[in-house]
């Protein structure tokens, strides 16, 4: 039924457009377009760039690597280990990030719970949270040992407080004439959690989870710099410690590439969220 | 006699901050009987919404007592249904969702009820809603929905704080009438918190006139309207009508 009627709704809407609409939305899209193909020309541009510029040698791609040389070493990587170091990265990454936010919000909800509690351990959150976690880095090898535990750890450090302050900023700042509507049921702290605060919240929880996918990038590429067999930051030292440039600027392109997969999956997690959760007018 | 629905008894309220004890209320006396809409105006910030707390529960006095139908309640009484200036609506819940809320929290969501929610949905017209959102109504059927939800647990008593004041005038004047005629069809008491004189007069039977802090009771007005089928915009009509407004404003003492 309300798809039809949807369909009723943009046919009528079709009749109804005017010429200047009509216009209106082909400069719209014509904008768009002309955005995107700049954004690809300078990418093209810069490229064929700094080939000709090595090739006639203003430039030394023994220290500055090669576009074409960067495609050699991609290829070769991808017959050889590429798969094992992306995929350590990549399974690190996620471990830390799911454990970040998990831990995380769970803090939060404890913080919020107790107001007091939560006024206690203020100036601790602010102090570890302006510490540059990656001071941690021996401490946490000692701890836990040199492996990919410590990498998920670091990763989970560096994520883990700014999860704890967004989430817990958010769950303070909940409307509280709503809050006061739920009492006039009275609901418990239990129901006002669940069925208000929470709920009022996912937005701050997907922002969390956007800045907190590459919060845990960083860890873990810190980490790997640490203390790494495999990985997209090992590939970086390694390369940087045996003058590969050739190496090094191919894993930070696949670095690169990664982060913005894994970003656009936690939008496209969120879309899909709000659109189940309300599907919109 | 009427039955009492509700009685303040010597209710007071205090204050504490780090520079001192603020007396919101003091002393404040009144009843309200079975069936009547009573109204409460005074100055701003005489601490209208703290009585209106207080009486449904979710403050305690500091001194005196509530009693709903001549008990006192240690918690939020099933028998008040309160409604907030906003509605409130959550976006994310669709109306019906919204709507049956206070079932949820009072744990009272059996079929019986649900039933009742949906006979209140199709007597009022929100039933081709339901599975709507609160973003694709318009603000008079949004404030419908929040006083549906509120009907749903079956209230015996209404408070309404500044429940129109969100609105714009129209609105409002419409959404009085509604919510006036829906109250007294389900044969409700209510006691009605605004700082709209008019207001006051058109919707309840006494009007009660808080002082300036710390507020008491000042008067209590009588409203009669000799007119059949009463509603708030035809008691606007009335030759009486200003000549309450008078008194009241008389009474509130305002100085600019």
């Amino acid at each position: 039924m309300s798809m039809y009627n949807k369909i009723k709704e943009t046919q009528q809407k079709k009749c109804n457009v005017s010429k200047e609409h009509i216009n209106y939305l082909k400069k719209l899209r014509q904008r768009k377009r002309m955005i995107v193909l700049i954004q690809i020309s300078i990418v093209v541009l810069l490229t064929v760039l700094w080939e000709a510029l090595a090739d006639v040698g203003v430039i030394d791609s023994f220290i500055m690597s090669q576009p074409s040389r960067i495609v050699n070493t991609f290829m070769n990587l991808s017959e050889n280990e590429l798969g094992l170091h992306l995929w350590v990265t990549c399974y690190e990454t996620i471990v830390g990030f799911l454990l970040g936010v998990a831990l995380g919000t769970l803090s939060a909800i404890i913080l919020w719970w107790s107001p007091i509690l939560s006024k206690i351990s203020e100036p601790f959150l602010v102090v570890l949270n302006s510490l540059p976690k990656i001071a941690l880095g021996p401490v946490i090898i000692i701890w836990v040992g040199a492996g990919t535990q410590a990498i998920i750890v670091m990763a989970l450090a560096i994520s883990l407080i700014v999860t704890i302050l967004e989430m817990l900023n958010g769950f303070i700042n909940t409307d509280t004439e709503t809050i006061k509507m739920a009492q006039t049921f009275n609901a418990n702290r239990m129901q006002i959690f669940t069925k208000i605060v929470f709920p009022s919240n996912i937005g701050t929880l997907f922002n969390s989870l956007k800045v907190n996918i590459g919060l845990s990038l960083v860890g873990v590429i810190a980490g790997e710099f640490l203390v790494s067999k495999a990985g997209l930051g090992y590939l970086i030292v390694y390369g940087g410690q045996v003058f590969k440039l050739d190496l090094v600027m191919t894993s930070v392109i696949i670095l690169a590439v990664v982060a913005a997969v894994m970003y656009q999956c936690v939008v496209i997690l969120e879309k899909l969220f709000t659109k189940t959760m309300k599907h919109s007018a | 006699m009427a039955k009492k629905a509700l009685e303040l008894c010597n209710v007071k309220q205090k204050y504490q901050a780090p520079n001192g004890e603020i007396i919101a209320i003091e002393n404040v006396d009144f009843s309200v009987d079975e069936g009547e809409f009573v109204s409460i105006v005074g100055p701003s910030g005489c601490g209208k919404s703290t009585l209106l707390s207080i009486v449904s529960g979710l403050i305690k006095p500091t001194e005196g007592s509530v009693l709903i139908y001549g008990k006192k309640e240690d918690s939020m009484s099933p028998q008040i249904g309160y409604m907030l200036q906003k509605d409130n609506l959550l976006e994310w819940r669709s109306i019906y969702k919204n709507v049956i809320l206070g079932l949820e929290i009072r744990k009272m969501l059996t079929k019986e009820n649900e039933e009742y929610v949906n006979e209140l949905l199709k007597t009022y017209g929100l039933y081709e809603f339901k599975d709507k959102y609160p973003s694709q109504l318009s603000g008079g059927m949004r404030q419908r929905a929040a006083l549906i939800r509120t009907l749903a647990v079956k209230p015996k008593i209404l408070l309404l704080d500044e429940a129109f004041s969100a609105l714009d005038y129209q609105t409002r004047i419409a959404v009085t009438d509604d919510v006036y005629s829906i109250l007294k069809r389900e044969n409700k008491t209510a006691l009605i918190v605004t700082h709209d004189i008019p207001e006051s007069i058109s919707m309840s039977d006494r009007v009660v006139v808080l002082s300036k802090r710390p507020s008491t009771v000042r008067s209590i007005v009588d409203t009669h309207f000799d007119i059949e089928n009463r509603s708030p915009l035809k008691c606007r009509e009335q030759p009486q009508f200003s000549l309450y407004f008078n008194q009241i404003w008389r009474e509130l003492d305002v100085h600019v």
